[in-house]
């Protein structure tokens, strides 16, 4: 079962009296409970947070699964976004994450055999001008190549 | 003619960054100033400036302002930061070189609409600009620049950052608000604009971040003074972030009115042995111009509607002759479609059947009737939904379709691309 950690569950309720209303400390609770289980939000974090925000599990649920930034099921260890809209698209972005992909033996959107890596395409970070890139868990990397993007993944712990 | 730095004047120095650069380079002198003005005053003074809407619609801010209703109701401000039209980069490079600028407009706009409070709403996304808006935030506090009695004016304003999780929609500004609410960030019909009835039903103002920016300037030279730059309806400077197949991609602040070919120069020109084929001048959802277009217009809000499209964000995409047409369209109907929120049918349905179609060409299944079905659904799509976004998907289309539609027919009748030689498959997976 998951439980938030005591300065999740500070974090989450100093989120709850931050705002006008209550309803809007739920995004910031879903970030703050899908770090502390490894990426993703689960049914279990949802009545976990459910319970602790005093929220119904079905309100939650509904902004959950409206924004790209919650997982709805397991990533990697390190979950590596390559945008691949048009800016990224014009400078080989999708080649950039076949190339990945192809290295690291895993389809897009799944999970390496040693739980390390997930690959996805997704839609504009706002890194257009130094394109192609891509988001490692919470960073940027950008102007990339083949090479040097592999070479950026090989060396995280 | 070279970049004309006027917002982005101190934006090489990392000192500016922080408060001590910030106030050392002029900062929060025009804070000072404006809360000693009275706040119509300032709202005369932009309406006067001609400043537009630098998020996409272009829309007057001095009247937006003006839309607010005259009583002592609350009413908050809110800064557009989700910046998610593809192409797009310019509010990024302004949290993250100039913080205070952005909080420094932003009092100065707060202070003339009579808000005590506002939020930045940012994209998740964007953790390092995050981190720079809230430390910049937190150093204002301890300066007495925001909350109780600014400047000693008996003005108080509290101002807080709001962190999206990832929608294209919640940049729409009823769909940030449902977002800031702790809902579903799915716009709302309008009339009631924002203005009216915005965030928590309260009165509601909406800018970008550029535009709030902006507003610092205005106070410091003046409307006369701002509208030295631009034409005369396009008045100021603007940011242009130039993408896609130029030598040195990047941000460029020029007077509004500047030539769209002399832009492409400033971001190092196309690459050697290239030729330019098509650029989309205002953010993804702004129609596409052939070389020939892009070579005469310009770039204000005026020359590039009479061209049949817009300056929306500012991001100018450009696109070389080793591009394949079809290919880049399924690039954008992918986005739109994955990006519809899905509470009107027509934007629903009509993205993804254009994703579909544009995919069935690509992959080798198109009909040559496809063509002008693209065409059908796109125009069904125009003006009958909450919010622009299903607009913002069918233009594009018609544009792509219309001026490259050899390109489109050639990967019917052959199942490859005329530019590339190769099919879908080849081509990047
Ligand atoms: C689908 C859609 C997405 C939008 N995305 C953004 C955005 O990312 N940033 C932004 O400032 N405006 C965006 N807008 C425009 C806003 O709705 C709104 O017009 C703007 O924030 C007003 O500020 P301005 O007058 O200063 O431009 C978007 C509009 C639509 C229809
Ligand atoms: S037009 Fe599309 S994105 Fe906008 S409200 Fe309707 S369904 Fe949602
Ligand atoms: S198009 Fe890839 S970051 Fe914007």
């Amino acid at each position: 079962m998951f439980q938030l950690s005591s300065e999740g569950l500070q974090a989450v309720k100093k989120e709850l009296s931050r705002y006008e209303t209550k309803d809007s400390a739920i995004i910031p609770s879903l970030f703050i409970a899908q770090k502390e289980n490894n990426g993703w939000v689960s049914k279990d974090v949802v009545d976990h947070l459910s319970k602790v925000m005093e929220i119904p599990e079905s309100k939650i649920n509904e902004v959950f699964k409206f924004y790209t930034m919650f997982n709805q099921k397991p990533v990697g260890k390190y979950h590596v976004q390559v945008c691949a809209t048009i800016s990224c698209a014009l400078v080989g972005a999708r080649e950039l994450s076949s190339h990945l992909c192809h290295e690291l033996k895993v389809k897009h959107n799944e999970v390496t055999e040693d739980g390390r890596f997930t690959i996805s395409r997704v839609e504009c970070l706002g890194s257009c001008g130094t394109a192609p890139m891509m988001q490692v868990n919470d960073r940027y990397y950008e102007n990339l190549t083949n090479e040097s993007a592999m070479n950026i993944l090989r060396g995280l712990k | 003619m070279s970049e004309v730095k006027y917002l982005t004047e101190f934006y090489h120095l990392n000192e500016f960054q922080g408060l001590e650069g910030y106030k050392k380079n002029g900062g929060y002198v025009e804070a000072a100033k404006a809360l000693k003005m009275k706040p119509e005053e300032i709202i005369d003074e932009v309406k006067k400036s001609g400043l537009r809407g630098r998020g996409g619609a272009g829309f007057s801010t001095g009247m937006k302002w003006g839309f607010l209703p005259k009583n002592n109701e609350p009413r908050y401000l809110l800064c557009n930061a989700d910046e998610g039209e593809p192409g797009t980069f310019k509010d990024r490079l302004m949290m993250e070189r100039a913080p205070h600028q952005l909080i420094e407009g932003m009092i100065i706009s707060a202070f003339a609409i009579n808000s005590k409070k506002s939020y930045i709403y940012i994209r998740g996304e964007y953790d390092y600009p995050i981190a720079c808006v809230r430390k910049a935030i937190e150093e204002a506090y301890a300066a007495g620049y925001l909350g109780k009695n600014i400047f000693g004016s008996g003005f108080d304003h509290d101002m807080d950052v709001y962190v999206g999780a990832g929608a294209y929609i919640c940049g729409e500004e009823t769909g940030m608000i449902s977002s800031l609410e702790g809902l579903k960030g799915q716009p709302k019909l309008k009339p009631p604009f924002p203005a009216v009835q915005g965030y928590l039903r309260k009165p509601t103002i909406v800018n970008n971040v550029e535009t709030l920016a902006a507003v610092k300037y205005i106070i410091r030279d003046g409307a006369q003074g701002y509208k030295k730059y631009g034409t005369e309806k396009s008045t100021g400077t603007k940011l242009f972030s130039v993408s896609g197949n130029v030598m040195k991609p990047g941000n460029f602040e020029v007077p509004l009115g500047y030539p769209l070919k002399d832009l492409i120069e400033l971001a190092g020109g196309m690459k050697p042995g290239r030729k330019l084929k098509a650029v989309i001048p205002g953010g993804s959802s702004a129609p596409v111009l052939n070389a020939e277009e892009a070579m005469k217009a310009t770039m204000d809000y005026e020359n590039l509607a009479s061209l049949g499209t817009m300056l929306g964000s500012g991001a100018v995409i450009v696109i070389d002759d080793s591009q394949c047409m079809v290919d880049m369209l399924g690039t954008l109907t992918h986005f739109y479609h994955h990006e519809s929120c899905g509470q009107c049918t027509p934007c629903r349905e009509g993205t993804g059947w254009l994703d579909k179609i544009v995919h069935s060409i690509l992959e080798g299944r198109g009909r040559l009737q496809d063509i002008d079905l693209l065409i059908k659904v796109a125009d069904n799509m125009k003006g009958r939904t909450i919010c622009a976004l299903s607009d913002a998907a069918a233009l594009p289309v018609l544009s792509f379709v219309s001026k490259f539609r050899e390109e489109f027919e050639f990967f019917v009748r052959e199942g490859r691309s005329q530019v590339k030689g190769t099919n879908y498959a080849q081509m990047h997976h």
